[in-house]
């Protein structure tokens, strides 16, 4: 780690962390975010930060199957947990994540920034709730902020993508 | 580096986190369960504590039970788990009123009830909630465990009578009697925002008339309370508009000092009236 402030070296701690499905172990602060481990220690810069306070979602990621904001946990307590961001989301590196595909076909994303926050909060949403209604997706993603303010093609992307997923196709 | 720089602690026992906390509540250290108030005022700096307590992995923390007619409700409980199912009858129906007003889901699944409560916002859904249901909680440090009821715990903007070396170790929710109705409104600018007013009600009929009534108000004062004059007003008499209109005006009535006395009453009254239509 490049970032380590002069006196934080008493308080780093050893980690190990099951990051999309694999082991990762590592030296961290305990004031490094879970969200800056991700992109600066192990470069899974998927996962965006844009607030920092817990506000806008983007940088939502799912801890042990959860959606949680990884900018409000620190690295040091997920050791031991397992965490997929949205590098781990597709089933292989030429499938995507049939929410990736129907974000795609029905422009879904924009900018992107606000992409993996809605993807990782939406997988988990659809597994408690397979067939929603456009409402039900609009309370779920309340919590990521879209600045392009697309939120009505996310919306339709969101429930093409539950009916394709009912379909198992 | 987001936050300044702390000291880490991850006690495992209780016996163990109280002991850390005596150590470090004198140089400002403090306790970190679910994360969702502090972590970001960490991140702003505006919070920088000498020591973290983490209590994440303290055995038995994250247990809720219902024993001897109450709702157990462990330090480490998240939002998420207080749904319909957290408890039988009338008081898991109100909490699945309630939960889905406390911020997203992302926040409701790492935040705390018991976090709640220490951090006292005035405008807090599960703060009300104590107050209105008399929830007891417990707090323990080296001098021992006592038992502080939620009306007493509750002091103002962000204070409570936790002394800095305690631990809420515990909320203890009574359940309701089965005929008990219950109903919640809240009024926020913004899903998952901050509540302007929330109100809180449950009540029963019998022989046709209102009983045991509570009419809890938050929101718009600095702590949130039951309202005396609107349960006094309410309580007897045959549940209908007139009666929950009378209840609206005297929780209007009993507010104090607020910044603009005509929209707050307005929105108290409002909140009151659409609880009790819930209810009903």
């Amino acid at each position: 780690m490049t970032s380590v402030a002069v006196g934080d070296e008493t308080a780093m701690r050893r980690i190990g962390v099951t990051v999309n499905g694999t082991l990762q172990a590592g030296e961290v602060s305990v004031r490094l975010t879970l969200a800056d481990f991700l992109r600066q220690d192990l470069k899974l810069t998927g996962t965006h930060l844009g607030c920092e306070h817990g506000v806008c979602g983007a940088c939502t990621i799912l801890l042990d199957g959860r959606a949680v904001r990884a900018c409000l946990l620190l690295a040091v307590q997920v050791d031991g947990h397992s965490v997929t961001t949205v590098e781990g989301l597709a089933p292989s590196a030429t499938v995507l994540h049939p929410l990736q595909e129907a974000f795609c076909a029905h422009h879904g994303l924009q900018c992107g920034f606000c992409t993996p926050g809605m993807l990782t909060t939406l997988v988990e949403f659809l597994k408690d709730c397979p067939d929603p209604s456009a409402e039900e997706v609009r309370v779920a993603i309340s919590g990521n902020i879209c600045r392009c303010t697309g939120y009505d093609s996310i919306v339709e992307a969101t429930l093409s993508a539950a009916a394709n997923m009912r379909d198992g196709s | 580096m987001k936050p300044a720089a702390f000291e880490y602690h991850m006690p495992r026992t209780v016996e163990e986190a109280v002991a850390i906390l005596a150590r470090v509540a004198p140089l400002d250290g403090r306790v970190l369960a679910g994360g969702q108030t502090l972590v970001p005022a960490m991140a702003l700096r505006l919070a920088r504590p000498s020591h973290l307590v983490d209590i994440n992995r303290v055995a038995g923390f994250d247990r809720l039970d219902v024993r001897d007619g109450m709702l157990e409700i462990g330090p480490c409980v998240r939002h998420a788990a207080l749904d319909r199912s957290a408890a039988p009858g009338p008081l898991g129906r109100l909490l699945g009123l309630v939960q889905p007003h406390i911020a997203h889901h992302p926040i409701r699944t790492r935040g705390t009830f018991c976090g709640s409560l220490a951090n006292a916002d005035a405008a807090s859904e599960w703060c009300l909630t104590a107050v209105a249901l008399d929830a007891r909680i417990e707090a323990r440090s080296g001098r021992g465990t006592r038992s502080i009821p939620a009306d007493a715990f509750l002091l103002g903007y962000m204070t409570t009578s936790l002394e800095p070396d305690e631990l809420l170790v515990r909320a203890r929710l009574p359940l309701l009697p089965d005929d008990a109705r219950v109903g919640f409104y809240e009024y926020a600018r913004r899903a998952g925002d901050f509540a302007q007013v929330m109100a809180l009600v449950t009540y029963a009929v019998r022989g046709g008339v209102v009983a045991a009534p509570r009419i809890a108000l938050g929101g718009l004062e600095s702590r949130p309370r039951r309202m005396a004059g609107a349960e006094a007003a309410i309580v007897g008499r045959v549940p209908d508009a007139l009666a929950f209109r009378s209840a609206a005006d005297a929780a209007a009535d009993a507010l104090g000092p607020t910044e603009d006395p005509d929209y707050a009453r307005t929105l108290a009254t409002t909140a009151v009236l659409r609880a009790l239509a819930a209810a009903a």
